[in-house]
């Protein structure tokens, strides 16, 4: 865990809370969201605690979390917190803050997230293989499912080409306007 | 009443899923219901999209919605459909969030496309049991599939969260039981039908699959299952390609086939394999079909 500064920051409260469209002091750490939550066991914080550490302001601590980067977006804290906080919601929240910030913690899922979305922006539809080979060169890990390759390749399930869209133009350009609008 | 629909593959549906999708078309040709694929759809985004950012998950969404509106124009559709859970979350999630105007006009600015974005949004799953009603399913089978000792596997997402989805029961759903019962299998109670079996962390984080999916496989195993049945993409992928995976973590040795429900009901419909395209599972099916009566040596 890198150390961290403790001082309660408002602001980033402020920032999750507009950006979520939630209400962080509705919870009141029950736990239930911990409880049916899969990945747990792989969390440096269950989500309580990271929701406890967005109510107190500590934007180090979650954003540099791994926690808000291994959450499989399953939607069971949403779907069981007593209060209707949207928790996968806020998981999301923290992670495009997280990124902005240029603290990514599990460095293998966020290149994941990244090549795939720039296959889409590629080609205007995943394209497996050109994904694989992009995340591989993003993030060194020669050896990813290798293991499955002959057996997608035998079962026809590695496409060898990319099924692009007729109107790539129109793709590209909502990603530019969305660029755009971001700055 | 026929009914037609605007029909959203996605992507999986041209690779790891292909028999998910063709056998979910074959299984709406029989029912007599019309699927018009959007015309020149794109990716939803995914995982990624959402995760990255909720604007450009709704912006990638919101190309499809914006030509389904121009479909819609032209002919009478009941709504969109998709088989794929993760596509239907993100289409369901950015027609909730278009209510807010002020995010609507956001989204409409960066498309380029006016949006309504107000045709109903459902699983293939969900027209079945809903709007088609499983007593037609029914009246297609002509090979039930007697002695067929299945788990049903909804995933997370297909029911979560319910705000959202609007689909059968977030906790218990019925649906997939209810609907492979009418195929004449014999289904069984699954404690586990809505637990996630690691999603999208299967390049990144192997762990988490093997950990995630074995506990479903040992638990199928357990309940005396001789398959699995699923309703989404990447759970199937999850389950059955990565199978070798799980076992070689975990020390375990399923051989646990992973149906999608489309297949099955083709099965039981008297489809062929061009249409069940159960040659494509990587953990084979062929062994378990053989032993039932009345499908020995069927669809090969």
């Amino acid at each position: 865990m890198p150390s961290s500064p403790k001082t309660f920051d408002s602001e980033f409260i402020a920032e999750v809370q507009r950006e979520s469209e939630q209400n962080l002091a509705l919870c009141y750490q029950c736990g239930n969201c911990t409880a049916g939550c899969p990945v747990s066991f792989a969390y440096d914080y269950p989500v309580n605690q990271i929701m406890r550490l967005v109510q107190a302001g500590r934007r180090q601590e979650a954003l540099s979390s791994h926690a808000i980067w291994l959450c499989s977006s399953c939607e069971t804290c949403t779907t069981r917190c007593p209060n209707d906080i949207d928790v996968a919601r806020i998981m999301d929240v923290l992670r495009h803050m997280a990124r902005r910030d240029n603290i990514v913690s599990e460095k293998a899922v966020g290149a994941f997230w990244t090549a795939f979305l720039e296959s889409v922006e590629k080609h205007g539809r995943v394209f497996e293989l050109g994904l694989m080979a992009n995340y591989v060169g993003k993030t060194g890990r020669m050896f990813t499912d290798v293991d499955l390759a002959p057996i997608a390749l035998r079962k026809g399930k590695l496409g060898l080409k990319a099924h692009d869209i007729k109107n790539l133009a129109e793709i590209r350009g909502i990603f530019d306007r969305y660029r755009e609008q971001k700055q | 009443m026929s009914l037609c629909y605007a029909y959203y593959p996605g992507c999986s549906g041209l690779g790891t899923s292909l028999e998910y999708d063709t056998s979910t078309r074959a299984l709406c040709k029989d029912l007599g219901i019309e699927l018009v694929e959007i015309p020149d759809w794109n990716c939803c985004g995914s995982t990624p999209a959402h995760a990255v950012d909720h604007l450009l998950s709704a912006c990638l969404v919101g190309r499809n919605l914006g030509i389904a509106d121009d479909m819609a124009e032209e002919r009478e559709l009941d709504g969109i459909i998709t088989p794929c859970p993760s596509c239907l979350k993100n289409l369901k999630t950015t027609q909730h969030r278009l209510a807010d105007p002020e995010f609507h006009r956001k989204v409409e600015l960066i498309v380029g496309r006016p949006l309504k974005a107000e045709l109903p949004i459902k699983s293939v799953l969900q027209v079945l049991v809903e709007d088609l009603g499983i007593q037609a399913l029914a009246k297609l089978v002509q090979k039930p599939l007697a002695g067929l000792k299945v788990v049903p596997y909804y995933g997370c997402i297909m029911v979560r969260p319910p705000q959202i989805m609007q689909f059968d029961d977030a906790e218990n759903p019925m649906a997939l039981d209810n609907l492979l019962a009418e195929l004449g299998a014999e289904v069984l109670p699954f404690a586990l039908k809505t637990d996630c079996c690691g999603a999208s962390l299967g390049t990144t984080r192997k762990d988490v699959i093997t950990k995630l999916s074995g506990r479903i496989l040992d638990a199928a195993e357990e309940a005396g299952a001789d398959a699995i049945v699923t309703a989404c993409p990447l759970c199937q992928l999850n389950l059955d390609m990565r199978q070798s995976q799980i076992n070689k973590a975990n020390h375990s040795g399923h051989q646990m086939p992973v149906f999608y429900y489309s297949q099955l009901a083709g099965l039981a419909a008297g489809q062929g394999e061009a249409s069940t395209m159960l040659d494509k599972l990587c953990v084979s099916p062929r062994p378990l079909l053989a032993a039932l009566a009345g499908h020995t040596g069927e669809g090969a």
